[in-house]
């Protein structure tokens, strides 16, 4: 067993944690949190030159070759930072599933302006149902004259109100078995009766509702087969979760940081706060946390980039991480005190982001049911 | 045992709520976006403006703006138990209510101070028309509160004050600070603080707002620039002002939103009820029932804490660890309820009240960020903890 990072990994580690606190300081994270875009596009071109939009990807398709661990160590860094901006979906949940699924000519064409910082994606797949499972998905497209005509509502949709191309997950096909008849289409976010509005979240991350009026894509913009595509979203589905897991992690670990620093030097009583039994079990607490929820998370991370079979871990992260990230930041925040409720600290950001991570692709409850299916309960 | 109200409880539970129903304003229980346990919106009562003028006035004509006041400084001369339920009824209506001056400053007065200052200060108190805020902690002074720096210095008949205060609910929509201060620097520290009363308009007083997580202006920072008062603003004895904190503490033991987690627990329920997932009722879900139902013993509990204080108080018995118990349980019970509502609600539960996709007026997306404040105003969880185990089970202090 090898359970370190490589040499290389422990650079990108390092040299992310360098990047983001130079290139993106708290001062930027809320301008950008409080801006209708959410990213800047400066700090998005110096990511790109940093190869962390190609990371995964292929040389010949303008990236590093890279596994999906190596974007697991980078997305820890990103949430221990608080990086807002559309980097999830563009490499997570868009550029993943070209990778897997697109066909020769897709990948030709998206991953290089991906890679490159040129194009951003965005994933539709939740509806006003809220839900990740086959049967909510009521959007239609109907084949016409060579083309798709997609209607119906996405909801809770990251970044598509900045995105080049959103990824709509729509049913072409009426069955017994919702996971069948369900197709990807890869949309040009500018099409005529794409409309988004977006959502003013807790989070301040930039979920919109994206609604899909007649829009018309062509047959050639379909990824992977019609009819055949929940194979492909659950598979996504499944490295998002992890990929979250990821940041959620690096979150916590800020929290902690933050917290156990404040508490060495926060005097009371005539002494430094870390020194009361009762801060000292809180920090105590939040490391358990943190550390067990990297160990589970790295062992998805691992699962999944190794092509092994991984819905228990994952589910199991996903719960764990999830509820642990919470925990983390309320302790933190009983640290800080009454500080911490102010809108120029910076730990409400980590409080905010834990309850949206713990939300996206599902909560601990529906992790858990994943979990107790997998046992055979 | 019994666990019923008498007859007597019962009439007047229902004159509250026959009070409340004709008073309060029809959509103010929906519009009004306090969570109970938290401070984050407190200031925003007065947002609502006359309408709560109104309902203050009416509630001072009835006696009930000062309900734990005897009888002579004006207050309704009510039993323990009907003041709690009293306070029940009001924050199930999430009604507005008792004050600082009317909570902590009017009955430290009434014990303590002189004859001059209880004419000037209580008939007024009582009508409403004077709201203090509190002025103890300060930048470095939270928790070890007896570790204040803000200095008044005697100089003739009056005190100069210099010094900051901090986290002034609703100081800036408040008219006098109820202000403790340091006045014996060589004294031991609980030996060398006064309590004084400060008007805000005094010169050299200087409010600023501090935005709170929930994106209110509800806390301030104060600054008193050689601000001068009267000497006859001094509450009681000079330097014995630690003591008289501590006993205004017993005062409002059962003023706890306590009628609150019933509501806003009842609403959570209600959207439960009404709102389908794949054709079934989320409160028809195993799990969300799991949840739901957690929450719904939690408040038992606390209501059983809570009607035995007031129980307590009315044998003649001195609640002394149940009070910070009822502050720990209930406060931890807000974070709680905030985090299933959220749970409940799932990813709408993040949507904030301006847009179509939000359920209960985003209510618990607020509260989700308010709860926070609960466990640290008026005693952190960990003070509470230490008090139970330090005066509650004469654990040592070191």
């Amino acid at each position: 067993m090898d359970l370190g990072l490589s040499e290389e990994q422990e650079m990108l580690k390092a040299s992310a944690r360098d990047f983001l606190q130079k290139e993106c300081p708290k001062r930027l994270v809320r301008q950008l949190d409080e801006s209708d875009e959410g990213y800047s596009s400066e700090l998005w071109q110096k990511m790109a030159k940093q190869g962390w939009m190609g990371l995964v990807f292929p040389e010949k398709y303008g990236g590093s070759d890279g596994n999906f661990l190596d974007l697991t160590v980078l997305l820890e860094e990103m949430g221990y930072n608080i990086l807002p901006g559309p980097f999830f979906s563009t490499v997570v949940l868009g550029g993943l599933t070209i990778l897997a699924a697109g066909s020769e000519e897709q990948k030709t064409e998206f991953l290089p302006k991906v890679a490159s910082g040129e194009t951003i994606l965005s994933l539709a797949l939740t509806e006003p149902t809220a839900s990740y499972e086959a049967a909510s998905v009521k959007t239609k497209a109907i084949a016409r004259n060579g083309e798709y005509v997609i209607n119906g509502t996405k909801l809770f949709v990251l970044n598509a109100n900045v995105a080049d191309y959103i990824l709509c997950v729509a049913r072409t096909k009426e069955t017994k078995n919702p996971e069948d008849g369900i197709t990807i289409f890869l949309a040009d976010a500018k099409s005529p009766g794409v409309k988004c509005n977006l959502l003013k979240t807790l989070a301040r991350d930039k979920q919109c509702e994206v609604i899909f009026d007649n829009v018309t894509v062509p047959k050639k913009n379909i990824i992977g087969k019609p009819d055949e595509g929940w194979p492909i979203v659950k598979d996504v589905l499944q490295k998002a979760t992890v990929a979250k897991c990821a940041e959620m992690v690096g979150g916590a670990q800020a929290a902690l940081d933050m917290a156990v620093n404040y508490a060495k030097e926060r005097v009371q009583f005539g002494r430094p706060i870390g020194s009361f039994q009762a801060i000292q079990h809180h920090c105590a607490n939040m490391v358990t946390d943190v550390s067990g929820s990297r160990f589970i998370t790295y062992k998805a991370a691992w699962k999944v980039s190794e092509g092994l079979p991984a819905t228990t871990d994952v589910a199991i992260a996903k719960t764990w991480t999830g509820e642990a990230y919470g925990r983390v930041t309320l302790l933190a925040h009983q640290i800080f005190g009454a500080i911490g409720f102010t809108m120029d600290h910076d730990i409400h950001l980590y409080y905010r982001q834990a309850k949206a991570a713990e939300i996206i692709f599902g909560d601990a409850d529906f992790q858990r049911a994943i979990v107790a299916r997998e046992l055979g309960l | 045992m019994d666990f019923t109200f008498s007859e007597r409880e019962k009439a007047f539970r229902k004159e509250v709520e026959d009070f409340v129903d004709e008073e309060l304003p029809a959509d103010w229980v929906e519009k009004n976006i306090y969570w109970p346990g938290g401070y984050g919106t407190l200031a925003q009562f007065e947002e609502f403006g006359p309408q709560v003028e109104q309902f203050t006035c009416r509630l001072a004509e009835k006696g009930w703006l000062t309900i734990s006041w005897p009888k002579e400084y004006g207050g309704a001369g009510l039993s323990h138990m009907e003041q709690a339920i009293f306070h029940e009824r009001m924050s199930y209506h999430r009604a507005p209510g008792a004050g600082i001056a009317t909570g902590i400053g009017g009955p430290t007065i009434m014990r303590v101070g002189s004859e001059e200052m209880k004419k000037e200060w209580l008939p007024r108190i009582a009508k409403g028309e004077i709201r203090f805020w509190l002025a103890y902690s300060e930048p470095n002074t939270g928790s070890d509160l007896a570790s204040m720096q803000t200095r008044a210095v005697e100089d003739g008949d009056d005190l100069i004050i210099n010094g900051q205060k901090i986290w002034g609910t609703a100081a800036h929509v408040s008219h006098c600070a109820w202000m403790a201060v340091r006045t014996d620097p060589t004294a031991p520290p609980h030996k060398g603080i006064s309590l004084v009363i400060v008007n805000n308009t005094s010169p050299g007083v200087t409010i600023r707002p501090l935005i709170n997580i929930c994106g209110f202006h509800s806390f301030n920072e104060v600054f008193f620039d050689n601000v001068r008062v009267p000497k006859k603003n001094v509450v009681g004895e000079m330097n014995k002002g630690w003591y008289y904190l501590m006993v205004a503490l017993d005062f409002e033991r059962l003023v706890i939103p306590i009628g609150g987690f019933r509501r806003t627990f009842e609403e959570i329920v209600r959207y439960a009820r009404e709102t389908k997932h794949n054709g079934q009722a989320l409160s028809q879900q195993p799990l969300i029932q799991n949840k739901l139902v957690n929450i719904a013993i939690q408040i038992e509990i606390a209501y059983m804490f809570f009607w035995h204080i007031a129980w307590m108080l009315d044998k003649g018995l001195v609640p002394n660890i149940e009070a910070s118990v009822l502050k720990l349980v209930t406060t931890e019970l807000s974070q709680k309820l905030a985090n299933t509502g959220m749970q409940v609600m799932g990813h709408y539960g993040q949507v904030e009240n301006i847009s179509k996709w939000s359920c209960l007026q985003g209510r618990v997306c607020l509260g989700y960020l308010d709860c926070i404040s609960a466990l640290v105003g008026a005693g952190t969880s960990e003070i509470q903890r230490n008090i139970i185990a330090m005066r509650g089970l004469g654990l040592p202090r070191k």
